[in-house]
């Protein structure tokens, strides 16, 4: 499972940090997501579904090989 | 349970039909949308869409082969028309009838208008991408309602070398959401970016020329934009039983009546955390209380009362406004973090004893966190702005009274 985030499209909302704290951060300086984890373990697979699920921006999407 | 209807393709409708599927739901799942087009995003109409950034692509809130893979029975460029609940059927536009065993109503809102022929609103991707092809440098804009809304829109179209002047009924705008010292600071970006702000006008008309004034004064336009806020889509349940009165009305669950669930803009639902009920238009919410209402329908042995902390941004110029909690209604507002003057502030809300909001600009993610969890958790006024609030604190606190 490969996340992606389109950083152009994000809002700064903060809410994949929320639902997904182990992958996202936000960027200090204008609260723009990070990935933490592009690939993470399936023990995180929920949590990520809800950040791209709750994404206001639809900037998350997962991608599953 | 083996047919959902889904009634509303934006946002909420989109996050109801995809947690079905995620929760395991097999079954026949329809989504009806009255506009033509697969799902988008609308937040970025009055911003990047708006200003020509984007092109129409990107707002797609899903890529077709994701969409695909939901398997829908995807009714699109046809509104419902009509519910009849004892028979459990949705009719659409097109004449057909569309049986259900569980419903969810997101059929969103429509702008407020005014009398007049060719004034532009903005909800659409029509809407938006009308009102781009005109903007230009020089065109005369006339935008009424200095709301959120309207004030993105003028922030383009000041940005695209339009003159924009900007009509507002309320002395100060946005008072009634943010309080009104909060509502001054930020209506003044639109002076210092040449934005020709008049408050206290009412406009009654759209005319030929531009628009005209409660006092009978012509205010003359290339265009013009009418962002007066707008009004819940629930016509189409007007014969349906169901409680309407501003949005279609439910319990703490979002459930309208039985296995008819509501969300999004058009939902008025009962909010514990706030102990009150309210209808929201954020995106955020649209998202949220889709998953809600579709994880409530399918597991009626373990529903989960709806009590989201409400969070939305609007971009500005060079601004990023961003609000948690339910502003409306406030008794006070304490600037607690940052400088008002210099736009990079929080400011925290009590309604009662309780902390009910908090608005930032300019300010670090971690800074305005922290209150969204003390509004989640319920924190009252005293123990939540005790700690964080400095010392000068005092001297820029605003009572409401009214």
């Amino acid at each position: 499972m490969r996340v992606e985030l389109d950083e152009p499209k994000c809002v700064a909302s903060g809410q994949c940090v929320m639902a997904s704290p182990d992958v996202f951060d936000q960027r200090d300086e204008d609260g723009v997501a990070i990935l933490l984890e592009e690939e993470p373990g399936e023990e995180l697979l929920d949590d990520v579904r809800e950040a791209v699920a709750i994404c206001p921006a639809a900037a998350i999407r997962l991608v599953e090989e | 349970m083996n047919r959902v209807v889904v009634v509303g393709a934006s946002a909420a409708g989109l996050a109801a039909v995809e947690t079905l599927r995620r929760e395991g739901f097999d079954g026949t799942v329809t989504l009806v949308g009255d506009e033509p087009h697969p799902p988008y995003d609308r937040p970025p109409l009055s911003k990047q869409l708006l200003s020509g950034e984007w092109s129409p692509g990107r707002l797609a809130l899903r890529p077709t082969s994701d969409l695909d893979a939901l398997d829908l029975d995807l009714r699109l460029g046809v509104a419902a028309t009509g519910l009849d609940v004892p028979d459990r059927t949705v009719r659409l536009a097109d004449g057909s009838a569309v049986p259900y065993d569980g419903l969810i109503v997101a059929t969103g809102v429509r702008p407020r208008r005014l009398p007049g022929e060719g004034a532009h609103v903005l909800r659409t991707l029509d809407d938006a991408m009308t009102l781009r092809d005109r903007l230009e440098p020089g065109l005369r804009l006339v935008v009424v309602g200095a709301g959120f809304l309207g004030a993105e829109a003028a922030a383009v179209a000041r940005r695209l070398g339009a003159e924009v002047t900007l009509l507002e009924p309320a002395p100060v705008p946005l008072a009634h959401a943010v309080g009104e010292e909060v509502g001054r600071v930020l209506s003044r970006a639109h002076l210092d970016h040449g934005v020709n702000l008049r408050t206290g006008v009412t406009v009654t008309a759209v005319t030929e020329d531009g628009v005209r004034l409660a006092d009978g004064e012509q205010v003359d336009a290339d265009e013009v934009l009418v962002a007066i806020g707008s009004l819940p889509h629930t016509e189409w349940l007007a014969d349906s039983g169901l409680a309407v009165g501003d949005g279609l009305i439910c319990d703490e669950y979002c459930e309208a009546a039985r296995n008819v669930y509501a969300a999004g803009d058009v939902a008025r639902w009962y909010n514990p955390l706030f102990g009150t009920s309210m209808r929201i238009e954020h995106r955020t919410n649209a998202a949220e209380q889709g998953m809600a209402a579709a994880r409530n329908l399918l597991h009626p042995e373990a529903r989960k009362p709806f009590a989201p902390v409400p969070y939305f941004w609007s971009d500005q110029y060079d601004m990023k406004v961003q609000a948690y909690g339910y502003l409306r209604g406030h008794d006070e507002v304490a600037v607690v973090d940052g400088d008002l003057q210099a736009r990079r502030f929080v400011a925290a809300y009590r309604t009662g004893d309780r902390l009910t909001g908090a608005l930032a600009v300019g300010m670090p993610p971690k800074a305005i966190r922290t209150w969204r969890q003390a509004i989640a958790a319920g924190a009252s006024w005293r123990e939540a702005v005790r700690q964080e609030t400095p010392a000068t604190a005092a001297d820029t606190k605003e009572v409401v009274h009214d």
